[in-house]
């Protein structure tokens, strides 16, 4: 059976979660991707509120295509995580919980997702279409400047994914000794 | 001498980026179904249900099949016995994908410069690769790719000494450090020889033929297949989560070297390795 996820998450939730199991994300998530992620670390250590409250988020990785006529999303699968390891510790410090994305993650990472109590969680990569269908409303947020790469919020109805990183940082991933 | 316009050059790119972004070519598909029928983790062959669902869905629901459209490669093969009429054959490429972007509602994943990084809006400018061909046709492979793979791409200039046993370790490290990133099964595209360019454009020439033809030189395909064996058995798996499949293919170009030289080039593609041949 899959676990249910639903933002505000707190602690005892995610507790529950472990390397490999399935769980079905519900209701509200925060889409970003680079540019975006920049842009709020850039406001961060500006001392700037961020353009939504993080505290218990969810945030995926992702830069949709276009909606065609008579729907609300193109295709939407996740990019990969760790272009994003750079700015992900310091929105786990404000109180970020969940990550959706592809590939493995910084030992850096893993490390504030340990002592923040956060979980990492992979959804297929390259199925934009049928995540898609798995997502049921979107708005622009912030940074519409950014085209595919503004920060949006989405609704989503039993999003998949694989538990990748457990908040006491077991892995799916075999490690790549790079 | 046969007179083309570039107009024509233009309609044909402009089909070929929408067949290529929502219709996976019929090699892959039929290998996908071949490695989920005998993958044997449970997970693994989930994953690669839902690839084909996926596939499925984007092909009837006229959908690209993953959200990053790509950067894209047009290989042109002009015959020298065609002359190009009505424009700039780049400027026709890039108004064909241009508006097959647009109106395919494809993501626009290009930026100008890659410092200032300023969306061009429409996923211009393509990559082209121009080579003369005999004949008075003009074949059009149009290649797009996501970031995922391309950015595991490597390329290495080893010493002869190294040899096939150096290739070799390079191409399945390659394949170990990339992990899960360019979204595994791939498809491995290996270029040996020539300089430093000639081996990245063969490694992604290597790309562009279809997976279900092994090199029709026999030793060539011996050494693709030992390739694949070897990074199967890596267990990296469908989005390196574990499983039998880690790659759907391994394909190798090679080319005459320099007598103190051996460039190796690897280029990884994803399992939805989009491509699209047209002749004009």
């Amino acid at each position: 059976m899959a676990h249910v996820l639903r933002a505000p998450l707190n602690g005892n939730a995610l507790q529950q979660l472990h390397a490999g199991d399935e769980v079905l994300v519900q209701g509200t998530v925060y889409a970003a991707r680079d540019a975006a992620h920049q842009k709020m670390i850039a406001a961060l250590e500006a001392g700037q509120p961020l353009p939504f409250d993080i505290e218990g988020q969810i945030i995926y990785y992702v830069g949709p295509c276009p909606a065609p006529p008579g729907r609300i999303i193109g295709s939407a699968g996740p990019t990969t995580s760790s272009r994003m390891d750079v700015y992900t510790p310091a929105l786990l410090q404000r109180g970020l919980k969940a990550m959706i994305g592809k590939g493995d993650r910084s030992q850096e990472v893993k490390e504030a997702m340990k002592k923040h109590g956060a979980v990492y969680l992979a959804a297929v990569g390259g199925a934009g279409v049928y995540l898609a269908h798995r997502i049921t409303a979107v708005e622009t947020i912030a940074y519409p400047e950014l085209g595919p790469e503004a920060l949006l919020k989405m609704e989503f109805q039993d999003f998949p994914c694989i538990v990748a990183i457990d908040m006491r940082g077991q892995s799916v991933y075999q490690a790549s000794d790079e | 001498m046969r007179i083309v316009e570039t107009e024509l050059i233009k309609k044909a790119v402009k089909e070929a980026v929408k067949t290529a972004n929502t219709r996976l070519p019929v090699d892959v598909l039929t290998s996908l179904e071949k490695a989920r029928d005998n993958e044997t983790v449970p997970h693994a062959r989930q994953v690669l249900d839902i690839l084909l669902q996926n596939a499925h869905q984007a092909q009837t629901e006229n959908m690209p099949l993953c959200q990053d459209t790509g950067l894209v490669t047009v290989h042109v093969q002009l015959g020298q016995e065609v002359a190009l009429t009505g424009g700039s054959l780049y400027e026709a490429i890039n108004q064909g994908i241009g508006e097959g972007y647009t109106e395919g509602y494809f993501r626009a994943s290009m930026v100008k410069d890659p410092f200032e990084r300023v969306n061009t809006g429409d996923n211009t400018p393509a990559v082209v690769h121009l080579e003369m061909i005999a004949g008075d046709k003009v074949i059009i492979t149009v290649f797009p790719k996501g970031a995922g793979s391309e950015n595991m791409g490597r390329t290495i200039m080893l010493k002869p000494a190294d040899g096939w046993e150096g290739a070799r370790r390079f191409v399945v490290d390659t394949v170990r450090i990339a992990n899960a990133n360019p979204c595994p099964p791939i498809i491995v595209g290996v270029g040996v020889g020539g300089n430093l360019e000639k081996a990245c454009l063969l490694a992604k020439k290597a790309l562009l033929r279809p997976i279900d033809q092994p090199h029709p030189d026999r030793r060539i395909a011996a050494r693709e297949a030992q390739l694949l064996q070897d990074i199967n058995k890596l267990g990296i798996g469908p989005q390196g989560m574990g499983g039998d499949t880690t790659a759907l293919a391994v394909t190798m170009e090679v080319y005459p070297t320099h007598i103190a030289s051996l460039p190796v080039a690897v280029s990884l593609n994803c399992h939805s390795a989009r491509r699209a041949v047209v002749t004009v």
